[in-house]
């Protein structure tokens, strides 16, 4: 994403590489449920460390946010909104993995 | 990365104000996107919070099945992909690609809500609709949330064709399915979310 608001993107390679690492992430955890082939512990984990890195990859590959290109105020909001989230649902998360685990 | 690897263009042949119009306009609609975004992070804390009320109910791994989950998100992540291609066709000034690929991304996206509703109906023909146990409430609550949005998503996305149509790809329009396609590929990732603390875990 840049400041302009327009299409400024004319290849289709970041979408094709973003959909390359995007199958990848969610076929691995979806491949896990299926199979059941670990332990529910750390199929959990690995579960929520394919959706963190599958939401970067989108991010970065979808919708191009770049530390240099996409304007600051943007980037600003984007990590603003990140904090509110982890202080909303982070604890949670946290809170919730310790009693699917005791 | 920097942009460069991207083959971005300028596009400085707007008058100033104008180019300052859709920065602010795309600025504008992030906004709304971060906002939406605390949104949905509010009803997924609710639904973790419900996940054990079930009230005697049925749980999620009676209720989900992983092969309608998995078509939905093979359908959401290949519209974000088609959409993509739309943009691409936009800043190739590519006028015929652009409605093709907006209908090609309409498409993956009336599917996903027709394996949806589908999903929803029969939970509530077998009796576990919202009003069957807290748990359902916030599933259908957030599940229910992220489909109205795809709704009104395709819904924008038959008016931007319209639009393709009758207006041309002015810079009006092409801001517009910008702005468009921000909100697309934003629904795709909730959904990233949704499969990984709905039914990936509600499976497991």
């Amino acid at each position: 994403m840049d400041a302009s608001g327009l299409p400024v993107v004319r290849n289709t390679r970041p979408y094709l590489i973003g959909l390359g690492l995007a199958v990848l992430l969610t076929a691995i955890p979806f491949a896990l449920v299926a199979t059941g082939a670990l332990p529910r512990t750390t199929t959990l984990i690995i579960i929520a460390v394919a959706a963190v890195l599958q939401i970067l990859v989108h991010l970065r590959f979808f919708l191009h946010i770049g530390l240099r290109s996409t304007p600051f105020e943007n980037l600003a909001a984007l990590v603003f909104a990140g904090i509110l989230i982890v202080f909303m649902v982070g604890e949670l998360c946290g809170s919730c993995l310790t009693s699917i685990i005791a | 990365m920097t942009a460069g690897a991207f083959d971005t263009i300028e596009t400085a042949a707007l008058p100033a104000s104008e180019a300052q119009k859709f920065e602010e306009r795309a600025f504008g609609f992030w906004i709304y996107l971060m906002s939406d975004a605390i949104i949905f992070a509010l009803l997924f804390a609710t639904y973790l919070v419900m996940l054990g009320n079930t009230a005697g109910g049925p749980t999620g791994q009676l209720l989900f099945s992983l092969e309608r989950a998995a078509a939905e998100t093979a359908l959401l992540l290949l519209s974000s992909v088609t959409f993509g291609f739309a943009t691409v066709a936009l800043a190739l000034n590519s006028r015929l690609r652009v409605i093709q690929w907006l209908l090609v991304t309409a498409v993956l996206g009336v599917a996903f809500l027709f394996l949806e509703y589908g999903e929803f109906g029969g939970m509530i023909a077998e009796g576990a609709g919202p009003d069957r146990s807290g748990f359902l409430s916030a599933f259908f609550a957030l599940v229910g949330t992220h489909g109205l949005h795809v709704s009104a998503g395709v819904i924008w996305i038959f008016v931007m064709i319209g639009q393709v149509l009758t207006k041309g790809l002015t810079s009006p329009v092409a801001s517009r399915v910008m702005r468009l396609g921000l909100f697309w590929h934003f629904l795709d990732i909730i959904w990233i979310g949704i499969f990984s603390v709905v039914y990936l875990p509600g499976l497991t």
